[in-house]
């Protein structure tokens, strides 16, 4: 087996047991990105230098500490909407194409002290709007399974990567979906955690009432400890809550018996690809067997969620990307008075989907028009969030797809935004209720495209979740099989 | 509702956008559908909902306001589009 394909526990293991120095995947990995991203294009941009130094740096300390994080001396790959101290981070806007993060974000840090390697900031849609990775400002990712198909998104640079087995794991950021979803069409393991369980402090804010950062990895435990490392209250980031951080890797026993699992009948009804819906089913009876208890449960608010999301994203959206003004970084146009340098440079600088959403959100806040949208979107949430209540009074977790298809075609959805919108059904609804959920790997449909499950879980329980995950993908193979990526 | 070319003309001054005469007709039409499919949220009788606040805690978070960042002018003046010495260049703001 090639150095890259380990997943980050067994790497973890050779490195400790000294069968592998950190410099030597890190070199390997490397080797795999150089000889695989002209194809697959994932990263933005790469710290190689950066990367060796701290794997020196790594295996030094991994010959002096008899117990350490299981992260250190692990390549690890970072969407590049999350601050590192001096160097470039674009958000995959022409905006801020020049910018040099002036410090380190709060989850790079812990990273950092774990000693994590980041070897590497990947691509995403511009500013995290998006489901395809197509709206970079820079180049489009594509899907290693398939090079015709988008790889989702937004942090479809990381799920592309962590497929490719051009990194150990990586992190990428969720506000609507945007890890669950680019794991279910790459086929690999993403986690969204509870609002308030990561700190986004260094992390370029998109809509802050549900932006949460969260693991991208090649199977559950990768998920498990990667979340343990970076979960944890921060106070720079006061949305970040103060609560015990469980230790998630013990939480994998195998074990789901008598664990109760809800099936809401609304993420059944229309729109699902009939190789999704099978494969859903199959890993239902899968957990079945295993012990779980099955129930349907109802979320009757689901099919609002859409609507409440874009008024509630963008409004959010508008008004934390009017901080981009060409004054103090990002770009600047030359305008004759100061309203017109502000707005030639956003016109210069943003891309079409971001403008849109921009637009979108000014007008859902604007004079006469915030009690029908803004307002109105607020207290559909409260109804969202509610169902969710509701529903974890009759079981532990909830079983759903992670997205209605697999991997759509680059190209086929991006002159509509409107469908575009719709292709997020099945994730959005979390991130407005705030709860944690995960997307792991349940099948293929018929062209070999990755079909995702989601589990999604309590407020903090993140535990349950990944118990149920891991129960799961010990009786399956979904999780070992690995894209052909010598495409024609 | 319908949404005019007006409005969105009126929207992209606040939101401080140049928009062209391409994109202000596509936004029109496109915003107009995406507006025409929310209104579903009217369908709802919310008049005795609340409207939501955080997703996790109620309470607010407070701490000591003491500096613990180290200033670094240089790091942040390195991304600025024009400097003069530790300031930032920006256009005339007051006549």
């Amino acid at each position: 087996m090639s150095l890259y394909s380990l997943t980050l526990h067994d790497a973890s293991e050779k490195l400790r047991k000294r069968e592998i120095s950190s410099q030597e995947l890190i070199e390997a990995v490397f080797q795999r990105i150089s000889d695989t991203d002209d194809d697959i294009r994932a990263y933005l941009t790469l710290c190689r230098d950066a990367a060796l130094a701290q794997a020196k740096q790594a295996d030094r300390r991994l010959q002096q500490e008899s117990t350490s994080s299981p992260l250190l001396g692990i390549p690890i790959a970072v969407k590049d909407n999350f601050l590192i101290q001096g160097v470039r981070t674009t958000c995959a806007s022409k905006i801020l194409g020049d910018f040099i993060a002036p410090y380190d974000g709060s989850t790079v840090a812990r990273l950092r002290s774990a000693g994590a390697v980041i070897i590497g900031k990947t691509n995403l849609d511009e500013f995290a709007m998006g489901s395809s990775a197509e709206n970079s400002a820079f180049f489009s990712t594509r899907n290693p399974w398939n090079f015709d198909r988008v790889p989702g998104g937004s942090s479809g640079g990381s799920a592309a990567a962590v497929a490719a087995d051009q990194c150990v794991a990586a992190l990428g950021t969720d506000t609507g979906g945007s890890i669950r979803q680019p794991a279910a069409f790459c086929g690999i393991v993403g986690l969204k955690p509870t609002y308030g369980r990561v700190s986004r402090y260094g992390i370029i804010a998109f809509a802050s009432s549900m932006d949460q950062v969260g693991p991208m990895t090649k199977d559950v435990r990768d998920c498990a400890l990667l979340l343990e490392a970076i979960s944890g209250h921060d106070q720079a980031d006061a949305t970040s809550v103060n609560r015990p951080v469980p230790k998630y890797s013990e939480s994998l026993t195998g074990d789901i018996k008598s664990l109760r699992l809800g099936i809401p009948k609304e993420y059944f009804t229309t729109g699902l690809q009939p190789a999704v819906e099978q494969s859903i089913g199959a890993a239902i009876g899968q957990l079945e067997k295993s012990g779980a208890i099955i129930q349907e449960i109802s979320l009757p608010h689901t099919e609002y969620a859409v609507a409440v999301y874009y008024i509630v994203a963008t409004a959010e959206a508008s008004s934390n990307l009017a901080r981009y003004d060409g004054m103090r970084f990002g770009h600047r146009a030359a305008g004759k008075d100061l309203t017109e340098t502000y707005m030639l440079s956003r016109e210069e600088g943003f891309g079409p989907e971001v403008k849109r959403r921009i637009m979108l959100g000014t007008y859902a806040l604007s004079a006469g028009y915030y009690d029908a949208y803004y307002l109105k979107a607020q207290r559909v949430r409260a109804l969202i969030r509610r169902d969710f209540d509701e529903a974890f009074k009759h079981c532990d977790a909830i079983i759903t797809p992670t997205s209605p298809t697999t991997a759509f075609k680059i190209g086929e959805k991006i002159q509509n935004p409107l469908e575009m919108y719709l292709s997020d059904i099945c994730t959005i609804s979390i991130n407005l209720a705030g709860v944690p959920a995960l997307s792991l790997p349940c099948g293929f449909d018929a062209g070999g495209l990755p079909i995702g499950m989601q589990i999604i879980g309590k407020h903090f329980d993140e535990s349950t979740i990944l118990r149920a995950a891991y129960a799961y993908e010990q009786q399956t193979h979904w999780h070992k099989k690995k894209p052909r990526l010598n495409q024609p | 509702m319908e949404l005019t070319l007006k409005e969105v003309q009126h929207v992209a001054v606040l939101a401080r956008l140049r928009l062209t005469p391409e994109e202000e007709k596509q936004f029109t039409e496109q915003l107009g559908r995406i507006l025409q499919y929310m209104e579903k949220l009217g369908q709802l009788d919310t008049s005795q909902v609340e409207p939501f606040d955080h997703a996790a805690t109620s309470a607010n978070a407070f701490r000591d306001d003491i500096v613990s960042n180290t200033p670094n002018p240089a790091a942040i003046l390195a991304n600025a589009p024009a400097k003069e010495q530790t300031f930032f260049r920006v256009p005339k703001i007051i006549e």
